[in-house]
C-alpha cells in the first residue's frame, strides 16, 4: 500500500483525487467503483471455488481432481452416443429390411442411406479410393460407369460384401496372368499385344507393329477372359478393353508392364466388418455417386 | 514503510506544484469524496457505496409522454404474443413467433428461415442508424423514454411511489426504520415488484411457443423446464434491474452512454440547463429586490426540484454528464416552478451550447437539424431500409443452392462423355408440397440425372418438394461434346427448377469442368 501513502493530490481540472500513481506523468483519478461491484467480483471467486470443488479442475502427477459432481465430457458423449442410436435406431432398422432396389427410390431412405454410407465410405473405403470415390491408378474411380465387377446395386454390394482376390470364400477372384514373367508370350509378342490392345480403344499405335498377328495373338490368349470383342467380363473381373477408362493406363509401357507381370488388385471384404445394414447404405452410396447401372 | 519516504517527498512535490492560481481557489483543492471504503490518508475510498435516490413524483408534458410511451411499450411486450395471423392449417396463427424447433421466424406476413438471418442483419443497422439518428437530433431519446432498463425502472418507481408515498416520505421512512407498517409496505412493494417480473419473464418464453397453449401447459405444470428456467432468469433480472440496480445499470453497465458520447456533435439538442438565463442563483425574495433595484438576477432559484426528481440522482445544472439519461422529467419540474413564480419556462430543456452562447451574446437562437450527419443518416436508413423492402418483396419461395462435386470434380464415362457431380438443395418456402422439374443448360448436348428420380421419371427429372421444407439431392449432369475442342476446360452451367403447377422458376448458375 506504499503507493497510497501520500497526501492526496486534488487534479486542477475536474478536482477530484488522484489514487497517486503515476505513469510517465499521467495520473491516475480516482472515481470510486460502486461497492456492489467489488462485491459481485467477491462472489464470483466465490463461485469459481464451488466450481473447482464440484467441477474436474486441478491436474495432479497422475490425473486429475474429479469434482464432486463426477462430471466427465466422456461419459456424456457416451450418452449422447446411446441417445443417437436410440433416435435412429428406427431409421437403421427400416433401411435393413427394405429391399435394395426400393431404397432409392424412397426419399427418406435414400437421405438417409447416403448420409451414412457417405462416413462409412470415408471412414474405411477412402484411404484407396479417394474421399469422393475418385479413385487411383490400381484403385477404380466409383463415379463413372466402367465396372470390373459390375455396376448395379447387388453387385456393388456383392463387392463391397466379399471384396475381390480377399481371401473370402465368396470373393470374387480371377488375375490377370503374367504372360511375360511365365513365359507365356515373349517380349515381342508382348508389344505386339500392348499395341493391338491400344487400337482397340482409338488410340495410336507404334508404326510398324503387325496388328493382325496381335488380333491373333488376343484370340488365342486374352478373349478367355476379356470376351471375343474385348468388351470384358464382369464375372471374371476384366475389364472392357475398348472404353476410355484404364485401371493402371493406356500407355504402352504400361500395358507391357500389366501384361509382363499381370494384375490381381485386392478389394476386401467387409461383412463381418460392418453389419448388413451399413452395408446396404454403402452400396447405395457407392451406386448414387453416379455410375451406378 | 517505504512509502513513508515517499510520501513525504509527494507532499512536498506536490506543495510546490500548486500554483497561485490554486491557492486562490482553494474551492478546487477540496477532496470531494468523503472515506468510506479503504481510506487510504485523504485519497477518498476506492469503493463507493452506492447513493439510495428518492426521485420526487412530477406533473408535466413530458412525464406525459413518458406515461403513455411506457403504456405502448409494455402494452406491446405483454400482449403481442396473444394476436393471431392466420397463416392456413401448416403453419402457426401466432403474429410473432421465434419456433426455434423447426428454425422459423414469423412476423406477420412474414416468414424467414435461418438462412435469411441477414434481414436480421439489416434491421440491426437500421436501428443502430436511427439511434445515431436520434441522438443527432435529440440526444439520449432512447435512454429518456423508450430503453426498456428506463422504462421498467420508471414502473418500479411508480409502485414504489404509490405504495410508500412520495420523495420526502419515503426518506423519512427509511430514516425512521422499522415498524409494522413499514414491513407491510415492503411486503406489499416486492411482491408487486415480483409481480411484474414475472409476469415479464412469462411474456418473454410466449414468443417462442404457441402463447395460449404454452399458457395451459405453464399452469398446468406441464411446460417444458426450460420455460420455467427462463420465467425465472427474466423474472430475477427484472426484479434486480429495474428494482434495484436502476441508474447504476446506465452509469456503469451500459455501453451506450459512452458511445452516445463519442457520437454527439455540438449541433445536437441535450436536456440542458440554460445557465445564460439561470445565473446567478439567487432565492426568490431576494431575486425580488434585486430586481426592484434594476440588477440583473438569474431565475434560478436554487430550489433543488430539478435534482429531486431526477431518476438518477443528479443536479443538471452541472451540465451535461454521462449518468443524465435526458428523461426530462427535470424541464417538467423546472417548468412549475417557472410557472409558478412567473418566470417563463424552459430554463431547462432541449437546448445546446451554442445557443447558450448566441443569446449571451446577444444574438437569436439558431437550430440545426438539417446537417450533414442527419442528412447522411436519414439516407442511410432510407436506403437500408428500401433494399430490405425490396429483398423481402421479391424474395423467392422457390430456390436452390449449388455445390459442385470436389473429389472427383469430372468423371469421364466409357463412351467418352463428361460428367460432373452437384448436390443440390432445393428450398420450398411455400406451404405445401410441389412438384418441380429440374432442367440444365450450359454444356453441349448436356443430359441431367437426379440421382432417385430416374427411374420413375427418365426423361426430364421431376421431384416432389415438400412443404416449408429443404430437399437435398445429388444431380448429375453429362456432357457429350462433338470434339475435345467443343467443350472448354470449364463451361457455365445453369440449373432450373420449374414448379409445374404454379410455373414458379428459380435458377442457379455454376460450371462444368472437364477432367
Ligand atoms: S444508459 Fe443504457 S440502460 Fe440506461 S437508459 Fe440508456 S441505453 Fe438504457
Ligand atoms: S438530469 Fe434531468 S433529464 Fe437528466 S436524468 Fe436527471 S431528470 Fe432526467
Amino acid at each position: 500500500m506504499a503507493d497510497h501513502a501520500h497526501h492526496a493530490e486534488i487534479d486542477k481540472v475536474t478536482g477530484t483525487a488522484t489514487t497517486g500513481h503515476e505513469w510517465d506523468g499521467i495520473k491516475e483519478l480516482n472515481t470510486p467503483l460502486p461497492r456492489w461491484w467489488i462485491w459481485t467480483f467477491y462472489a464470483c471467486i466465490i463461485w469459481s471455488i464451488g466450481y473447482f470443488i464440484v467441477y474436474p479442475a486441478w491436474p495432479l502427477m497422475d490425473g486429475y481432481t474429479k469434482g464432486l459432481f463426477g462430471y466427465s465430457s466422456r461419459a456424456e458423449l457416451a450418452v449422447d452416443l446411446a441417445n443417437l442410436d436410440k433416435v435412429r435406431g428406427d431409421k437403421m432398422a427400416a433401411l435393413a429390411t427394405a429391399p435394395l432396389a426400393e431404397i432409392e427410390k424412397d426419399p427418406a431412405l435414400l437421405a438417409l442411406a447416403r448420409a451414412k454410407g457417405k462416413v462409412v465410405f470415408g471412414d474405411n473405403c477412402a484411404a484407396c479410393h479417394g474421399s469422393g470415390g475418385a479413385g487411383a491408378k490400381g484403385y477404380p474411380n466409383l463415379n463413372d460407369d466402367d465396372w470390373l465387377w459390375g455396376g448395379t446395386l447387388d453387385q456393388i454390394e456383392q463387392t463391397i460384401k466379399f471384396g475381390a482376390r480377399s481371401g473370402h470364400d465368396d470373393a470374387h477372384q480371377g488375375n490377370m496372368p503374367a504372360f511375360g514373367k511365365d513365359g507365356l508370350l515373349t517380349k515381342d509378342q508382348i508389344v505386339i499385344m500392348a499395341n493391338y490392345v491400344r487400337s482397340l480403344s482409338g488410340l495410336s499405335t507404334r508404326s510398324g507393329v503387325d496388328l493382325a498377328a496381335g488380333k491373333q495373338l488376343f484370340a488365342d490368349n486374352c478373349s478367355s477372359c476379356h470376351g471375343d470383342e474385348a468388351k470384358g467380363n464382369p464375372e471374371l473381373g476384366a475389364p472392357n478393353l475398348t472404353d476410355r477408362i484404364w485401371l493402371y493406363g493406356s500407355d504402352e509401357a504400361t500395358l507391357i508392364e500389366t501384361l509382363t507381370n499381370g494384375r490381381g488388385g485386392v478389394m476386401p471384404a467387409w461383412t463381418g466388418r460392418l453389419d448388413p445394414a451399413t452395408i446396404k447404405a454403402m452400396a447405395v452410396y457407392v451406386h448414387s455417386l453416379g455410375g451406378g447401372k | 514503510m517505504l512509502g513513508d519516504a515517499r510520501g513525504s517527498d509527494d507532499a512536498q512535490d506536490h506543495e510546490r506544484k500548486l500554483s497561485d492560481a490554486d491557492k486562490k481557489n482553494p474551492e478546487m483543492n477540496k477532496p470531494l469524496r468523503d472515506t468510506e471504503l479503504l481510506p487510504d490518508d485523504d485519497g477518498g475510498p476506492l469503493y463507493a457505496a452506492g447513493k439510495k435516490i428518492y426521485p420526487q413524483s412530477v406533473s408535466g408534458s413530458f412525464r406525459r409522454i413518458k406515461w403513455i410511451l411506457m403504456a405502448v411499450c409494455l402494452g406491446i411486450y405483454y400482449f403481442l404474443p396473444f394476436v393471431r395471423w392466420n397463416r392456413g392449417l401448416a403453419a402457426p396463427d401466432q403474429a410473432v413467433l421465434i419456433d426455434l424447433a423447426n428454425n422459423r421466424f414469423y412476423f406477420f406476413f412474414i416468414e424467414l428461415w435461418p438462412q435469411e438471418i441477414y434481414y436480421f442483419t439489416g434491421l440491426l443497422i437500421v436501428a443502430a442508424v436511427t439511434l445515431f439518428l436520434m441522438n443527432a437530433l435529440g440526444g439520449r431519446v432512447w435512454c429518456g423514454y423508450l430503453c426498456p432498463q428506463t422504462v421498467w425502472t420508471d414502473l418500479f418507481y411508480a409502485v414504489e411511489r404509490l405504495v410508500e408515498g412520495d420523495r420526502r416520505e419515503r426518506m423519512r421512512k427509511a430514516e425512521e426504520g422499522w415498524s409494522m407498517q413499514r414491513g407491510a409496505e415492503l411486503v406489499l412493494k416486492h411482491s408487486i415488484w415480483l409481480m411484474i417480473a414475472w409476469w415479464t419473464g412469462g411474456a418473454w418464453v410466449l414468443y417462442f411457443a404457441d402463447a395460449p397453449t404454452l399458457i395451459k401447459e405453464l399452469v398446468t405444470f406441464q411446460a417444458p423446464m426450460v420455460a420455467y428456467i427462463w420465467i425465472g432468469i427474466l423474472t430475477a433480472t427484472t426484479y434486480t434491474l429495474a428494482g434495484f440496480m436502476r441508474e447504476q445499470v446506465c452509469v456503469y453497465m451500459c455501453p451506450w452512454p459512452r458511445i452516445q458520447a463519442a457520437l454527439t456533435d455540438e449541433w445536437a439538442l441535450n436536456v440542458t440547463y440554460k445557465y445564460d438565463r439561470g445565473e446567478t442563483r439567487t432565492s426568490l425574495k431576494k431575486a425580488a429586490q434585486l430586481r426592484a433595484l434594476g440588477e440583473q438576477v438569474g431565475d434560478c432559484v436554487d430550489c433543488n426540484q430539478c435534482v429531486a426528481v431526477c431518476p438518477t440522482g443528479i443536479d443538471i445544472r452541472n451540465g451535461p454528464q454521462l449518468d443524465c439519461i435526458q428523461c426530462g422529467l427535470c424541464i417538467d419540474a423546472c417548468d412549475n416552478v417557472m410557472t409558478k413564480i412567473g418566470r417563463p419556462t424552459r430554463l431547462i430543456g432541449y437546448d445546446n451550447d451554442i445557443n447558450i452562447h448566441r443569446r449571451m451574446e446577444g444574438k437569436p437562437e439558431v437550430f440545426k437539424p438539417l446537417r450533414a450527419r442527419t442528412v447522411v443518416y436519414s439516407g442511410l436508413i432510407a436506403a437500408i431500409g428500401a433494399v430490405m423492402l425490396y429483398a423481402m418483396l421479391t424474395r423467392s419461395l422457390l430456390d436452390l443452392n449449388v455445390l459442385h462435386d470436389r473429389n472427383p470434380v469430372a468423371v469421364r464415362l466409357s463412351d467418352g462423355s463428361i460428367r460432373n457431380g452437384y448436390t443440390i438443395r432445393f428450398l420450398n418456402k411455400r406451404g405445401f408440397d410441389r412438384v418441380v422439374a429440374v432442367d440444365v443448360d450450359g454444356p453441349p448436348n448436356a443430359v441431367i440425372h437426379v440421382v432417385g428420380s430416374d427411374s420413375i421419371t427418365p426423361d426430364r427429372p421431376m421431384i416432389i418438394l415438400a412443404r416449408d421444407t429443404t430437399t437435398e439431392l445429388r444431380v448429375l449432369v453429362d456432357s457429350r461434346p462433338q470434339s475435345e475442342e467443343d467443350l472448354a476446360p470449364s463451361t457455365p452451367v445453369k440449373f432450373h427448377v420449374t414448379d409445374i403447377g404454379l410455373g414458379e422458376v428459380a435458377t442457379a448458375k455454376d460450371v462444368f469442368v472437364k477432367p
